[in-house]
């Protein structure tokens, strides 16, 4: 298989066949920061990796000559909307976007499944990891990394009663990262801390074997506190404590990194907290790595509020640094992630980190201002804590007297932590000492293990474990024939078959769709105004899903979502065809090779000059910016006199404006000036152009014209078509 | 549970103010080692059921099958011996396969024969 950017995924395709796919390679891909950066369009980037081989770059590229630079760190986006086979789609949109760290989100309630699941079954607020699941997307990104030109990182988590089983997992099926951290399963999960401890340490050396980053899971803290700010001193010990520990059970320090997040946002002023923390963090954890994640916290519906905090989180990122910076969706305080959603917080960090490139070499922080002594005090605030763990009997002890997640700045205390019983919790009473003859034959396995003497490898003893003979893995493909993502695609073959369409966010054609209004009115008036708006449309399901205040009384913008009924049928459906669009430089080549000269004019009795003004004035963009001569010759000219200045000048084009079309006056307006021009002779060597908000290409031209621009049309569409209408006829 | 406490780091801090930056941070990692010490030792010499899965998964076993066999081991008080260590003896045991030996645990059968290659397991 092979994907051709103008065609879909073959989903089905991917479904084929995975009892025999291999991953082509394990461990965790770094980019490459470019050392002596690179120059792309008119520019010099120092924090850059190569560009990609396919990509959508950010709106204003098309000003720079289309470039998409691409930062030094791997950028992350998170995908799982319960249904795996439609995420692979967007993953492969993320892709394009610059995302080369695919975390795959697991659905509720797996942290506590005592085993493997199996099959395709439907998640909730992600998707069930089973060993198909992984394999198909593995596969699917393996295909989407070459379509892009650069290797995809595939993430899921290691936690719950089942690490030690989903590390093999992983580490057979060629995931490159995972979560991994036991204080996770303790406190937010309410595993049994003993245990989770206890499986952790097989988890990561497993994890280590495939080379696999690990991320950890402190950032929860932050997400939880009421106060998040306060929590920092907890931050850099749950930090360490992971860290600690992984390094411990064999993880090699650059494989380890740290989850963190900037703590507050606005309207707090966030860098005071921000920064010091960000700065703590990287002096006392200078061996490990960073994974900087946006802030989740504070986030709630409204999607611009949520781009600025995460745009100022990125801020906090260039001032001190990440490995890999993820992203959160702008929509994830109010619904599962939409598919546009993914691609906006991609394009979020792509566009700061590229505005921000550079940035240290710009302004330095000083290490001697307040920023020093915040730095400081976190740094003993943490010590403090440590010590006063270690003085109350250790970990477990801590945990059990609520130490954790609690509200106070340490050692300020809320008293209201987060307690767990070492004998309490999800698989408590489990662990069993491992006795004296205690065997495993296998590799890399963590912990004592009493190998016959003479042995080379532990599992020379069953002819070889499945981390050095893959081929020994056993394949279950699905255990429920109903739960399963094949019947899912069937119950739709047909609907695609056909070349029907349907709306989406992030299932196949559910018809999703958001409206945003603003109604004039109070606040709640007009939230139930936009309702009924968006019932008259003829939407099913509606539900107001952000809302802002412009005035108590003038108005309030409301965005519903809502369901759409019905498909659109692709085989009956009218595209005109797309006008061929020169490059800015095509065109002022062809002018200054040839200059053009155009009359123009709104015709008839009509005084509306906006509309050609935008498209001849050279500080809109317009005509003059190419090059091209223009005669404006005003409002309420008659059609023979613009063709009559258009002869005396020798013009090359006539161009008229005609917005008022009360009894089709704009189409009379047309055909006049292409029969005045035939009356004259002058209709061969004249491009007629027709523009106005009623206007169409197609109603131009059936008019007599050349071609005609409708609402929105800029300068340079018209300069193109033009230069092409005229390169035409020369031909 | 621990009380509510007002934020007395002035005078706690009182014992870390002079240290120099870089013996604060090694003081940090000095007690982020000893914190997690014990725990590793706790990892190095224990086991779990999801740890012995995990390792009939590297022996060429599904997850259901797995299942199965680590949970005759816990029922059997073999746990502590490693449930790749009950499936190889009895391999050897009885000269078959590692595969069908480990199947024949996980359809419940030859659990008496396994308990006794051990001794008898805990009860």
């Amino acid at each position: 298989m092979k994907l051709h950017p103008e065609r879909k995924l073959d989903v089905e395709g991917v479904l084929q066949d995975l009892a025999t796919y291999r991953p082509r390679r394990r461990g965790w891909s770094w980019r490459r920061q470019e050392p002596d950066g690179l120059e792309l369009g008119p520019f010099h980037y120092k924090q850059v990796s190569r560009p990609l081989a396919h990509s959508i770059p950010l709106p204003a590229a098309k000003y720079f000559g289309g470039i998409d630079p691409q930062a030094e760190m791997v950028i992350t986006t998170e995908i799982a909307s319960g249904r795996f086979e439609d995420d692979l789609r967007r993953m492969r949109m993320a892709a394009w976007h610059g995302a080369d760290h695919i975390m795959v989100i697991r659905t509720a309630g797996q942290s506590h499944f005592d085993g493997l699941i199996e099959g395709t079954p439907e998640g909730v607020g992600g998707v069930p990891i089973t060993r198909k699941q992984l394999r198909a997307t593995r596969k699917a990104l393996d295909l989407i990394e070459d379509e892009v030109g650069r290797p995809i990182n595939f993430h899921s988590y290691v936690s719950g009663v089942a690490g030690p089983e989903i590390a093999v997992l992983f580490a057979e099926e060629g995931v490159n990262g995972a979560h991994q951290d036991p204080q996770y399963n303790v406190l937010y999960r309410n595993v049994n801390m003993v245990r989770s401890f206890v499986d952790a340490a097989v988890a990561k050396q497993l994890m280590a074997w495939a080379g696999m980053l690990q991320i950890d899971g402190a950032h929860n803290a932050n997400a939880t506190a009421r106060e998040a700010w306060k929590v920092l001193p907890e931050l850099l010990v749950q930090h360490a404590i992971n860290c600690a520990y992984s390094a411990a059970a064999g993880m090699p320090k650059e494989l380890i990194a740290l989850s963190t997040v900037p703590p507050t946002a606005p309207p707090a002023p966030a860098l005071w907290l921000d920064l010091p923390y960000a700065v703590a963090l990287r002096e006392l954890f200078r061996d490990y790595r960073f994974r900087a994640q946006m802030n989740t916290r504070y986030m709630e519906s409204d999607t611009r509020e949520v781009t600025v905090t995460h745009a100022l989180n990125l801020l906090i990122t260039r001032l001190t640094s990440a490995d890999v910076q993820s992203t959160i969706t702008p929509d994830e305080g109010r619904n599962v992630p939409w598919h546009y959603y993914n691609v906006q917080a991609l394009d979020t960090a792509k566009q700061a980190l590229a505005g921000m490139d550079g940035l240290k070499e710009l302004v330095r922080l000083d290490r001697g201002g307040p920023l020093g002594t915040k730095v400081r005090e976190l740094k003993e605030r943490a010590v403090l804590f440590l010590e006063e763990i270690l003085a109350t009997g250790g970990y477990f002890r801590a945990v059990e007297q609520g130490f954790f997640v609690d509200s106070g700045y340490y050692p300020g205390r809320g008293g209201d932590g987060i307690a767990r019983r070492a004998d309490g919790g999800v698989g408590a009473a489990t662990i069993v000492p491992r006795d004296e003859d205690y065997l495993a034959p296998v590799c890399e396995h963590f912990g004592a293990n009493h190998l016959p003497p003479g042995s080379n490898a532990p599992c020379e003893l069953i002819g070889g474990c499945t981390l050095c003979h893959p081929d020994k893995i056993v394949y279950v493909d699905e255990l429920d024939e109903d739960d399963n993502a094949a019947v899912r695609l069937a119950a739709h073959a047909e609907h695609r078959a056909t070349g029907l369409v349907r709306p989406e966010v992030q299932w196949y054609a559910d018809g999703i769709v958001t409206v945003r209004l603003f109604i004039p009115a109070e606040p709640r008036t007009a939230q139930f105004a936009a309702l009924a708006a968006c019932e008259r449309l003829g939407l099913a399901e509606l539900e107001v899903i952000n809302k802002i205040v412009a005035h108590p009384a003038e108005g309030t913008m409301v965005d519903v979502r809502g369901k759409v009924t019905f498909d659109i049928d692709l085989a009956t459906l009218k595209v005109p065809p797309e006008r061929p669009s020169l490059s800015e430089d095509a065109i002022r080549a062809d002018i200054a090779a040839r200059p053009m000269a155009i009359v123009a004019a709104t015709v008839g009795e009509d005084e509306h000059s906006v509309g050609m003004r935008e498209i001849i004035d050279i500080k809109h963009g317009g005509l003059e910016k190419y090059g091209i001569t223009c005669h404006y010759l005003g409002t309420s000219v008659p059609v023979a006199k613009v063709v009559d200045a258009a002869v005396e000048t020798a013009a090359d084009a006539v161009l008229i404006s005609t917005i008022i079309t009360h009894a089709d006056i704009h189409r009379l307006n047309m055909r006049r000036l292409d029969s005045i021009c035939r009356e004259k002779g002058v209709r061969d060597r004249l491009l007629l152009v027709a523009g106005g908000t009623q206007v169409t290409d197609e109603l131009a031209r059936e008019c007599g014209l050349d071609g005609g621009f409708g609402r929105g049309a800029k300068g340079l569409e018209v300069a193109s078509f033009l230069v092409a209408q005229r390169r035409a006829r020369s031909r | 549970m621990t009380q509510a406490r007002h934020d007395d780091f002035a005078q706690r801090r009182l014992a870390l103010a002079d240290l120099p930056e870089a013996e604060l941070e090694a003081r940090f990692w000095r007690l982020a080692g000893e914190l997690v010490a014990p725990m590793v030792e706790l990892a190095r010499t224990h086991t779990s059921p999801s740890i012995e899965r995990s390792v009939l998964l590297r022996m060429g076993f599904s997850g259901d099958e797995a299942r199965a066999i680590a949970s005759g081991c816990v029922d059997h008080g073999l746990l502590g011996k490693g449930a790749g260590h009950v499936v190889w003896r009895l391999a050897q045991a009885r000269g078959t396969s590692i595969r069908e030996a480990g199947l024949l645990l996980a359809a419940g059968q030859a659990w008496d024969q396994a308990t006794a290659l051990f001794g008898g397991g805990r009860p």
